[in-house]
């Protein structure tokens, strides 16, 4: 009885905020309602079929992973670098990690704007700079640059939330393995290649497995606040496009649709991770 | 002594909840901020200290879009206002939610209010009214795109700024006349889905949709990829990559690159003037939109963006007595010639604008009549009465992705609006099987 009890608060919580909201976007998803709930039509699967009907919607698959794996790569890579500079600081090490860690606490459309405040083709800062240098910036029209705009938006605040558990996974790595090499001649990068990163796995995994998670579900207030999905659909990730549709389009049918492939995809990926990924981790 | 503050207190508290309760509350969701928000609360107040039965309170609930959601998910939750701010584009929506709304011709008979659908002005009321003639929705804010011109850049090029530039061939000389001469933004646009191709069509008296652009039932489909648009497209692609005309995003990015100086001409609504009057420091003048010489009709009217007041169904009889006697409020002449003064928004009643046109208000402000002007100068058509298209805001999106791909040289105009109208047809379909 009393392990039932002390699991009963998780399960609750799961069933109330995961299974109950879950279940109803399937169960919404075989409908075509009118956006005031006042009749509704059952079509099956009829959403699913006009969803992978659309050419859009498949080529939203390929920029959501575009877009995932940068900002998973940039944040997490940027992140690293920083923790282990960081961590090799004797003086002032509080005030670096103190600015580090303030974007994290930037909302995602806030950032989102402060980054197209600076980049605006007219009245950016950085755009005017790159304007001097001869380099005509304009996100608005150009598909590759808006990219890499809302990806650095998205990454940035990323970047202090992965800095916190690298910094922390490395001060976990005991000094003596690391000073035992040193003494037997390896550099800094064979030492960080050979000792530090393989110690640091199961944070990095940790890392990995969220933020593929936050680039998925999180970032579509950076994306509404930048580009709207554009230029063309350059930027219309899998996220936005329930947003857009459902919130934009009320086609609440077709965004609960999307809900649940959404849900399969990262349901999917989490289990791929765990299975393959998971196994070069050394706990 | 306490037990005596406290009935005292208490025996307040009855008397303030007593007067409040003789007050009945309407709720007025709405869109607004800013200036525009100021103006509207003005108008609230005043119509709070006009009479003591009715209090309307007016909730500011985000963009258009947001606050249309957030009308749609309280109505789903049983708490949905009284009145709502609800933009053009989702006139179709709230037409399709019978169940939902309460016409505003009903609101007004229920509640004794007198209301004369003919003193609104005829081709703003067309918007919002049944081919039956009742009118479903009380327009409030109305506006149509007219031509910005900075008089400056265009001393500046060389060029004489009291030029001809209704039609688009003299735009293109124009534009040539400012790029020899080195300047950076020839033309820049605002809402471009609205101004070049919704209201391009109704000027040439071409087809948007077929079934009177949707007035005629929800089996519509959509028809801008005729050769009067494509053309104009086509144009304006060959300007984007020449340099002439500089695409500055989707909504009304460009406004602060013509008010700050830095573009010479700037298609946009009517009601970017009180924006434009106040921060632009250089000579400018509105001119009636240009049109393409040669095109059989042409000019015909423009037609309207902006929003309209929907009554949301639900309510007790009381309430919508005050629903009304608000909405008539809002109709009166004073309240609607200062509107139309202040935003450039149109007058929506004839007497609010003969109102205007008595105080002289457009002799002081040449070039305030146009929008007006360009919307009643002939009798509607078929094919320029307005839209009533199902899921429009998500259309628009599709046609601001296509023209993006025209300006960034990625398409032909006939290769995007073709593509264009093949998806928004996809979306037209849905929307009649889910409200058909």
């Amino acid at each position: 009885m009393l392990p039932l009890c002390l699991l009963l608060p998780q399960v609750i919580i799961t069933a109330v905020f995961f299974f109950y909201p879950a279940g109803q976007a399937v169960w919404q998803s075989m409908f075509i309602p009118d956006p005031f709930g006042l009749k509704s039509q059952f079509v099956g699967f009829g959403n699913f079929e006009f969803l992978f009907g659309d050419r859009y919607y498949r080529a939203a698959f390929a920029t959501t992973a575009l877009f995932s794996g940068l900002v998973t790569v940039v944040s997490m890579g940027l992140a690293l670098y920083l923790a282990v500079l960081a961590d090799r600081l004797i003086k002032g090490s509080g005030v670096y990690r103190t600015l580090l860690i303030w974007p994290y606490a930037v909302a995602p459309a806030v950032a989102g704007v402060l980054w197209l405040f600076m980049f605006n083709t007219r009245v950016g800062v950085v755009a005017w700079y790159l304007g001097l240098l001869g380099y005509d910036w304009n996100h608005v029209l150009n598909e590759a640059e808006a990219m890499g705009l809302v990806v650095a938006a998205s990454s940035w605040g990323r970047v202090s939330y992965n800095f916190l558990f690298f910094l922390a996974g490395l001060q976990a790595i005991p000094k003596s393995v690391i000073e035992a090499a040193a003494i037997d001649g390896a550099r800094f990068w064979t030492r960080f290649r050979t000792i530090v990163f393989p110690l640091l796995s199961p944070t990095t995994f940790f890392l990995l497995v969220v933020n593929i998670v936050y680039a998925f579900f999180e970032t579509f207030g950076v994306i509404h606040t930048i580009t709207s999905g554009g230029p063309q659909q350059a930027t219309t990730i899998l996220v936005y496009k329930v947003f857009a549709d459902g919130f934009v389009g009320q086609d609440l049918g077709s965004s609960a649709a999307q809900s649940v492939v959404l849900l399969v995809v990262v349901g999917a990926m989490t289990i791929i991770q765990f299975k393959f990924v998971e196994r070069r981790v050394h706990y | 002594m306490k037990i005596k503050t406290l009935g005292l207190a208490l025996a307040s508290s009855m008397v303030l909840t007593g007067t409040a309760y003789a007050q009945t509350e309407i709720q007025w969701w709405h869109a607004f901020t800013g200036p525009l928000g100021g103006l509207l609360a003005e108008q609230v107040e005043q119509f709070n200290a006009s009479q003591s039965d009715y209090v309307v309170v007016g909730s500011h609930k985000g963009n258009y879009s947001e606050t249309l959601n957030a009308g749609i998910a309280a109505f789903r939750a049983g708490e949905q206002p009284h009145i709502m701010m609800v933009f053009e584009v989702g006139t179709a929506t709230m037409m399709a939610a019978k169940g939902a709304v309460v016409p505003v011709y009903k609101v007004m008979a229920d509640a004794g209010v007198p209301f004369d659908s003919d003193a609104y002005m005829g081709a703003v009321k067309g918007y919002y009214t049944t081919p039956e003639g009742d009118m479903l929705s009380l327009p409030y804010n109305s506006s149509t795109p007219v031509l910005y011109v900075n008089r400056d850049a265009f001393s500046d090029a060389g060029l004489d700024p009291d030029m001809d530039l209704s039609t688009w061939q003299n735009v293109g000389k124009a534009l040539d006349g400012l790029k020899a001469a080195g300047h950076s933004c020839p033309l820049t646009t605002a809402w471009q889905s609205w101004v070049h191709l919704e209201n391009m069509s109704t000027w040439h008296d071409v087809p948007f949709a077929t079934k009177e652009n949707g007035f005629g039932g929800l089996d519509t489909e959509l028809a801008f990829n005729g050769p009067v648009q494509v053309k104009h497209i086509q144009q304006m692609g060959d300007w984007a990559r020449d340099g002439k005309f500089i695409y500055a995003g989707r909504r009304n990015e460009g406004g602060a690159n013509f008010r700050a100086g830095e573009c010479a001409l700037f298609t946009e609504s009517s009601a970017g003037y009180a924006g434009v009057k106040k921060e632009a420091e250089f000579d400018f003048e509105i001119r009636t939109l240009p049109h393409w010489d040669g095109v059989d009709g042409a000019p015909q009217n423009t037609i309207i963006g902006g929003s309209s007041l929907w009554v949301m169904a639900g309510k007790s009889a009381d309430e919508y007595k005050g629903v009304g006697q608000f909405l008539a409020f809002l109709s009166t002449s004073d309240i609607q010639a200062k509107w139309h003064q202040n935003t450039g928004y149109l007058p929506i009643t004839n007497a609010a604008a003969d109102q205007t046109k008595a105080e002289g208000f457009y002799e002081k402000n040449p070039g305030t009549e146009i929008a007006g002007m360009q919307m009643t100068s002939k009798a509607p058509t078929a094919n320029s009465k307005g839209l009533r298209l199902g899921s429009f805001d998500q259309i628009r999106g599709i046609i601001d992705e296509e023209l993006e791909a025209v300006w960034a040289g990625d398409k032909t105009a006939q290769e995007a609006m073709d593509s264009a109208v093949e998806r928004g047809n996809v979306l037209l379909r849905r929307f009649e099987q889910a409200n058909g």
